[in-house]
Parts: structure tokens; C-alpha cells; sequence
């Protein structure tokens, strides 16, 4: 057994072998590797005894159960309205510059991964951004790049 | 509270938290023991106070002082100044915007003054890591009352009887769902708290979890026991760290105070809580789509009836229930439902958290009557609007709302009333917007947000929706047409007419009430491509006033395109066909040369 499938085993008898255990067993796997490979869709799959194209279909219903290669940090930069209008432009701008990423992409060595996401409840607090599932607010691009900077002398 | 003199309370919502409120409390707890205070005041980290804007907060009991954006260095001057020498500290205190006065006491405070809190009565108050304190302020009261004095029944007739309708949203009478869920044979059933707040302007129950978490406790216990479920579960966004935290030590406290397990105060009642979460999907917080992600499935909304009172979870009559609507029970019970029902309007009883954020003073929670007015609401208690623009309109019901404007001012916030001026209560959020603000622009950023969270399951809203947007997005870009605004009416109309849940069921409700209450500003960008705010970047430009202009050379400088040209001395001037629009020169100029037209 690979540690994947490991872990699987292990989400498994935790949460129990039903249907109502998927999601909770999906986001153990996310909250370890960050995304769901194909891989790890499948394991689940058989583990649960439904077909694959169910798991990949609840699966990428769902915004924060990322199936696409991600960073070990995974920054979400929220764009709704509050934020746009205290000026989430300017901190997008900064991590684009810091990191050299576009929205979507993640760093060459793996680390981060950009993206975008909805309201996250800050709004009084506005600009706020999740890193993995810490959160910031009232960012400014000089907070942001002091954050980042921080998480980019992390190495766990 | 034991024996002590005096309570610092301390701000631990996540807003002041932010802002270093651990290291404050650190650092009064190291100052009250170098003084040898330690045994006559306690320092009491509690919820929000819901003054989110001038965080951290610290109110010091009895005196009722209100200290705002207190720093961990103010820490020992408190100890030594206020609480030994009992002088206040002036720079710490509130100023009214206002009346430009310092505001001793949080009593004298119009934040506070027209505010009632039920639903937030715990939030500043407690300690919500600490049981005890809950207990200390009637909690677990009401359960206790339930189990050993009244009958399931009872306890439904007292809900009815005050009137209390659903927070969520909907405003559906919570006692009747009860009720139909009660009356609803089954062997098993389920008591959900519907967590997953996901509107744009809506953090009132992250605020309340993190404030009061053993509230929904009691309260979901109590719904148990009036409906025959013995399971509940709470249905709540991934992205509340600190609540779900908050929520697990509360529940863990409970088990061990035997207030939720098996023989629940000796009365034979058994009543547990799971916790689940949800993953990023706006939909989730629909009734059936949460019920659908709970038992692991996507979380497509699917058409009722049945409703979940019938057949819910695991197709078990199931009631959700929003976490404001849970947080008024213990209130009903312990205090009657006369007292209920005596605040508020005809048909809305009780009171209304509201978010406050955009572009108002005091952005932050409060709560007050049903019936209480937009410009109190707006003006009062959220101080007005910031560096003294002017109001232009005020967002509320999030998505499925609208915007009103100046002449809704003096609307008394209801259920009802909000329905009939084209905006809806939704849960809670205001977004307030003043000059700057673009109607269209707006209308388009909810259309946006509806477009992300659509689940697609049908086409009235999965296509309309992205239809209206484009529609949207051409007069943002000056290229609309008169028959276009006809065309937003009309597809609205079908949208929401014709969509499977509310979701899209309320979609173009943003676009239809600016067209309605901002028409001339539609008009203007289709027929004359002009923004009056100033937001639409395809349909203004950035000119430079040669009379005003000192020939600074600071624009020309700082433009990171070089649009701008002119001698030294004499007017520069900015050659549009270069020019991106950024604003760095408008931003830059010392002397208002430059403008937006
Ligand atoms: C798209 C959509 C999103 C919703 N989101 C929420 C939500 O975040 N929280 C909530 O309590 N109710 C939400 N609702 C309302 C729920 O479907 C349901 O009516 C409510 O939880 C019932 O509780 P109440 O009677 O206490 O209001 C939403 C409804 C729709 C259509
Ligand atoms: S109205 Fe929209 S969100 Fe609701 S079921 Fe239809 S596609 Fe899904
Ligand atoms: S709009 Fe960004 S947190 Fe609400």
C-alpha cells in the first residue's frame, strides 16, 4: 500500500463505508495533498464500492475539493464585491508579482497556487484572503508580501 | 462570574483577533499580576462586540468604558490608569463621528443605544470557550425548562405564539415547521443547523457561532426533543476556522456536563450533534442542495415538496434551521413568547442581525427591532457614510436582493416591507454604496457571483443567468443599446419565473431593482456611454484641467505608460489612445488638475 491508499484505509474506517461518508473522506485527502488525483479518486471509488465517475462527479462539484495540481499553499483571494471595492486588485497584483503566477497557476517548485473565490464572510474586514485555511484580512500589498514572505520560509 | 471587582472584556472575534487582541489580553493579564491584581480583575476574552471597524475592542465592567483600536502596548496603562487610578484614558475612548465628542461609556453610544440584542445577547458578554459563563447567563435555562416543566407541544405553541419566522431567508414560521416536522411518522429524524452563510455581506452567524456557540446547542437540543429526533448535525462553511473550533469545544463541554449524549438531565432525553462541512459551493446553503451534500451526494437543490420536514436527510423528515433562528429559542423559552412578540412589526416579530459593511462608518454586527428604519440603520448606528460622501444605496438580501435607494430611507425593515420595494431581508447583509459606486457595475458583480455558484442542474438559470450577464457586460462597456435594458427586463423576468430553486429563482432580482431605482443611470451608459460614477473604465477618461495643472511633471512621471506629455511649468495633457485608465495620475496629482469624465 502506498501512503494514498493508506490514508484512504485509514479515512475509511473512520468515517465508516457508506455513502455519507464520501465528502467527509474526500476532504481528509485534500486536507493532506491538497487535491485529488485520479489516483486517489479511484482508491475512494473502490473503497466505497461506487463507481469512479460518481466519486469525480460529487468531487468536482465542489469549488474546495480541488482535482487539479495544487501548491502546498493554497491562496484564495476573495473577489466579491466588498472586497473589489477595498481594492482586491492591488493585493491580486502584489502575489502576481511576488510570485510570478497568473490566477490558476501554481509556482514552479510547488509551493503556491493562486486562485480566486468567493464572499468569505469578511466583509467588514475586507480585503480578505485564505491561505490553505488560515485566514487574512484587511490586507494591504505590503501586509500581503510580508505574509507571504513568511510562508515562503516555511518548510513543513 | 466569581468574586471579582472588575471585568476587562476583551474582543475575541475574528475581526479583532486579526488585529492582535491575543497579545493584548496576554499582556493585561501580565500587568494585573505585576500590580497583584490578578485576584480582583479578571481579563474575559468574549465574542464579537460586533464594533468590528474600531478593533480591538475592550470594555471594562462595571463602569461600561468602551475603549476602541487598543493596542497591546496600551495594555499597562489600562492597569495602571484606568482600573488602579480609575481615570479614563481619553485617546482610547469613542468619538461620534458625528458629534465630535468623546463617548464615555458604551451605553451613551448610538451604535449601542438603539440597538436589542437577543439573538447577539451573549456576544461580548461571555467567555464562548467557557460553559460556565454561559450557564452563568441563564444558558442551558431553557432546555432545562423544556425537559422537566413543558411538553413537546407546549413548547411548539410557544414558539408559534411568538412569532418567530425562519432568519435564513425565507421567513417561514418556524414553530409551524416544527410542527409539520413533529407530525411527521418516522423512526428516525433529524434537527439540521443550516451554517453554510456563503451571501456576499453576510458574516452574522460566523459571529454568532464564534460568539455564543453553546446557543445553537441548547437550541438544536430543544428542537430535538419537540420534534422526536435524538441526531443532529450543523451544516457549516469550511472557511470558519475559529467557529468550527469554537463549536467543537463547546460541544465537547456539553457531553461533559451531560447536557448533550444519552439521559440528558436525568430526563431519559438523548440528543447528539455532528459537525459537517461544506466544501465551497454557495447552493449548499439551499435546504435540499445542504441535505444532498450531507448524504455525500453533489449539492444540487432538488424540487419540493416534499420538503425536508417530510422527507430530509437520508429521506428522514428532517428541520433546518438557520443558526440566527436557533439563537432566539433559548430567549422564547426563558422569557415567554408575549415578550417575543411585543417587539417588532405585525407580521415580523422579534429582532434582525445585520451585517453592515461597504461604505459606512462603522461596518460591523448589530441587531435591532423588526421594524426599525433603513436611515437609522444606516445612519444611527452605522454612523453614515465614510469620508462624507453621499448615500447612493444600500444592497440588501445579497444575491436575491436589491438595491434601495434615498427613498426607501424611511421604509421600516420587515419581511413584508423589504419584499415590496424589489429587495428581500435575505439573511442579513447590507453593502452600503455611496457616489462612486456604479448601479450597472453593481447589478454585474451579483450577476457574476450567481454565475460562479449556479449548479447548472437547470437552464432557465445556468443559461439566462450568463445571458443577462452578457447583456450586462456590453453596457458596462458603453456598447449596450436601449433594447438591451428591455431584453434584462424581460430575461429576468423569465429567470425568475421559470428557475428550479431559489437560487435562480431570485438571481436578477439585483438587476431588476437597479432598473428599476436607477434607471437614468442605465440610460446614460446606453445612450449617452457615460458612467456617472466613474466605475465603468470603458466609458470614462482621465483629463487633465490646464488651468489647474502647475506642470509638476509628477503625473507624467508616475504614468507607467507614458500617456502623458507637457513642458515643464506649462499643462501637461494625456493622450487617450495610450492611456489604460489606471488612475495613478489622478491619485498622484497634488492639485485636483486632473478629472473623470
Ligand atoms: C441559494 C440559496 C442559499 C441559501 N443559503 C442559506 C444559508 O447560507 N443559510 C441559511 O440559513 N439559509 C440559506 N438558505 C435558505 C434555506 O434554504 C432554508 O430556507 C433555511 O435554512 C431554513 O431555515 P430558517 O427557516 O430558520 O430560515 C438559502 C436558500 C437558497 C435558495
Ligand atoms: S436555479 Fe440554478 S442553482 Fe437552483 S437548481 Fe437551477 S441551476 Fe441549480
Ligand atoms: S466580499 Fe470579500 S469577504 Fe465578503
Amino acid at each position: 500500500m502506498n501512503s494514498t491508499q493508506s490514508l484512504i484505509s485509514e479515512l475509511v474506517s473512520q468515517h465508516g463505508k457508506k455513502r455519507t461518508s464520501l465528502l467527509p473522506i474526500l476532504q481528509g485527502v485534500v486536507e493532506q495533498e491538497k487535491f485529488l488525483t485520479e489516483f486517489s479518486m479511484i482508491e475512494i471509488a473502490k473503497a466505497l464500492d461506487l463507481p469512479a465517475s460518481d466519486v469525480y462527479g460529487t468531487a468536482s462539484f465542489y469549488s474546495f475539493l480541488e482535482h487539479k495540481k495544487m501548491g502546498q499553499f493554497i491562496i484564495r483571494v476573495c473577489k466579491t464585491i466588498t472586497c473589489d471595492m477595498k481594492g482586491k486588485n492591488q493585493i491580486l497584483l502584489a502575489i502576481q508579482d511576488m510570485l510570478k503566477i497568473n490566477i490558476g497557476e501554481t509556482t514552479p517548485d510547488g509551493k503556491f497556487s493562486l486562485l480566486q473565490t468567493n464572499c468569505l464572510g469578511w466583509c467588514h474586514k475586507a480585503p480578505a484572503m485564505l491561505i490553505n485555511d488560515e485566514v487574512f484580512t484587511e490586507v494591504t500589498p505590503e501586509k500581503v508580501r510580508e505574509i507571504i514572505g513568511t510562508y515562503m520560509k516555511r518548510n513543513d | 462570574m466569581a468574586d471579582y471587582k472588575m471585568h476587562i472584556m476583551v474582543c475575541g472575534g475574528s475581526g479583532c483577533r486579526a488585529s492582535e487582541s491575543d497579545k493584548l489580553t496576554q499582556n493585561l493579564d501580565t500587568a494585573l499580576q505585576k500590580n497583584g491584581l490578578e485576584e480582583d480583575v479578571q481579563v474575559v476574552t468574549t465574542g464579537c462586540f460586533g464594533f468590528c471597524e474600531k478593533g480591538p475592542v475592550v470594555k471594562i465592567l462595571p463602569d461600561n468604558t468602551f475603549y476602541t483600536q487598543v493596542t497591546p502596548e496600551d495594555a499597562e496603562k489600562i492597569v495602571e490608569e484606568h482600573i488602579i487610578k480609575g481615570r479614563q484614558i481619553k485617546h482610547l475612548l469613542y468619538e461620534d463621528p458625528n458629534a465630535k465628542e468623546l463617548i464615555p461609556d458604551s451605553k451613551h453610544m448610538d451604535f449601542y443605544k438603539k440597538q436589542v440584542r437577543l439573538a447577539l445577547r451573549n456576544c461580548g458578554f461571555i467567555n464562548p470557550e467557557n460553559i460556565d459563563e454561559y450557564i452563568a447567563r441563564d444558558g442551558y435555562a431553557a432546555i432545562g425548562k423544556c425537559l422537566s416543566e413543558m411538553t413537546p407541544e407546549a413548547v411548539i405553541e410557544e414558539i408559534k405564539e411568538s412569532g418567530l419566522r425562519g432568519r435564513g431567508g425565507g421567513g417561514f414560521p418556524t414553530g409551524l415547521k416544527w410542527d409539520i416536522t413533529r407530525k411527521s411518522e418516522a423512526d428516525q429524524k433529524y434537527v439540521v443547523c443550516n451554517a453554510d452563510e456563503g451571501d456576499p455581506g453576510a458574516f452574522m452567524d460566523r459571529s454568532i457561532l464564534e460568539g455564543d456557540p453553546h446557543t445553537i446547542i441548547e437550541a438544536m437540543a430543544i428542537c430535538g426533543y419537540c420534534i422526536g429526533a435524538d441526531k443532529g448535525l450543523v451544516y457549516i462553511r469550511a472557511e470558519y476556522p475559529l467557529a468550527i473550533e469554537r463549536l467543537k469545544i463547546a460541544l465537547d463541554q456539553a457531553r461533559e456536563y451531560g447536557l448533550l449524549g444519552e439521559d440528558i438531565l436525568g430526563t431519559g432525553f438523548n440528543f447528539d450533534i455532528e459537525l459537517k462541512y461544506g466544501a465551497g459551493a454557495f447552493v449548499c446553503g439551499e435546504e435540499t442542495a445542504l441535505i444532498h451534500s450531507m448524504e455525500g451526494l453533489r449539492g444540487e437543490p432538488t424540487f419540493k415538496p416534499p420538503f425536508p420536514s417530510v422527507s430530509g436527510y437520508n429521506e428522514k423528515p428532517t428541520n433546518v434551521n438557520n443558526v440566527e433562528t436557533f439563537a432566539n429559542i433559548p430567549v422564547i423559552i426563558n422569557k415567554g413568547a408575549g415578550f417575543f412578540s411585543q417587539i417588532g412589526t405585525g407580521s415580523s416579530k422579534g429582532t434582525k442581525v445585520f451585517a453592515l459593511a461597504g461604505k459606512i462608518n462603522n461596518v460591523g454586527l448589530i441587531e435591532v427591532p423588526m421594524g426599525t428604519t433603513l436611515r437609522e440603520v444606516i445612519f444611527d448606528i452605522g454612523g453614515g457614510i465614510k469620508d462624507g460622501k453621499k448615500f447612493k444605496a444600500v444592497q440588501t438580501g445579497g444575491p436575491s436582493g436589491g438595491c434601495l435607494t434615498e427613498a426607501h430611507l424611511d421604509t421600516p425593515i420587515d419581511f413584508d416591507n423589504l419584499i415590496k420595494v424589489g429587495s428581500m431581508m435575505g439573511s442579513g447583509g447590507m453593502i452600503v454604496m455611496d457616489e462612486d459606486d456604479c448601479m450597472v457595475a453593481v447589478a454585474k458583480f451579483y450577476l457574476e457571483f450567481t454565475l460562479d455558484e449556479s449548479c447548472g442542474k437547470c437552464s432557465p438559470c445556468r443559461v439566462g443567468n450568463k445571458r443577462l450577464y452578457e447583456i450586462l457586460d456590453k453596457i458596462t462597456q458603453g456598447k449596450g443599446t436601449k433594447e438591451d435594458l428591455d431584453k434584462l427586463r424581460l430575461l429576468g423576468n423569465v429567470v425568475k419565473d421559470t428557475s428550479l430553486c431559489g437560487l435562480g429563482q431570485t438571481s436578477p432580482n439585483p438587476i431588476l431593482s437597479t432598473l428599476d431605482n436607477f434607471y437614468d443611470e442605465y440610460l446614460a451608459h446606453v445612450e449617452d456611454s457615460k458612467c456617472v460614477a466613474g466605475q465603468c473604465k470603458a466609458l470614462m477618461q482621465y483629463k487633465i484641467i490646464p488651468d489647474a495643472c502647475s506642470g509638476c511633471t509628477l503625473c507624467f512621471r508616475n504614468c507607467p505608460v507614458g500617456a502623458i506629455s507637457g513642458e515643464r511649468k506649462s499643462p501637461h495633457f494625456i493622450d487617450q489612445s495610450i492611456c489604460i485608465k489606471c488612475g495613478v495620475c489622478y491619485e498622484k496629482c497634488k492639485f485636483d488638475a486632473i478629472e473623470i469624465v
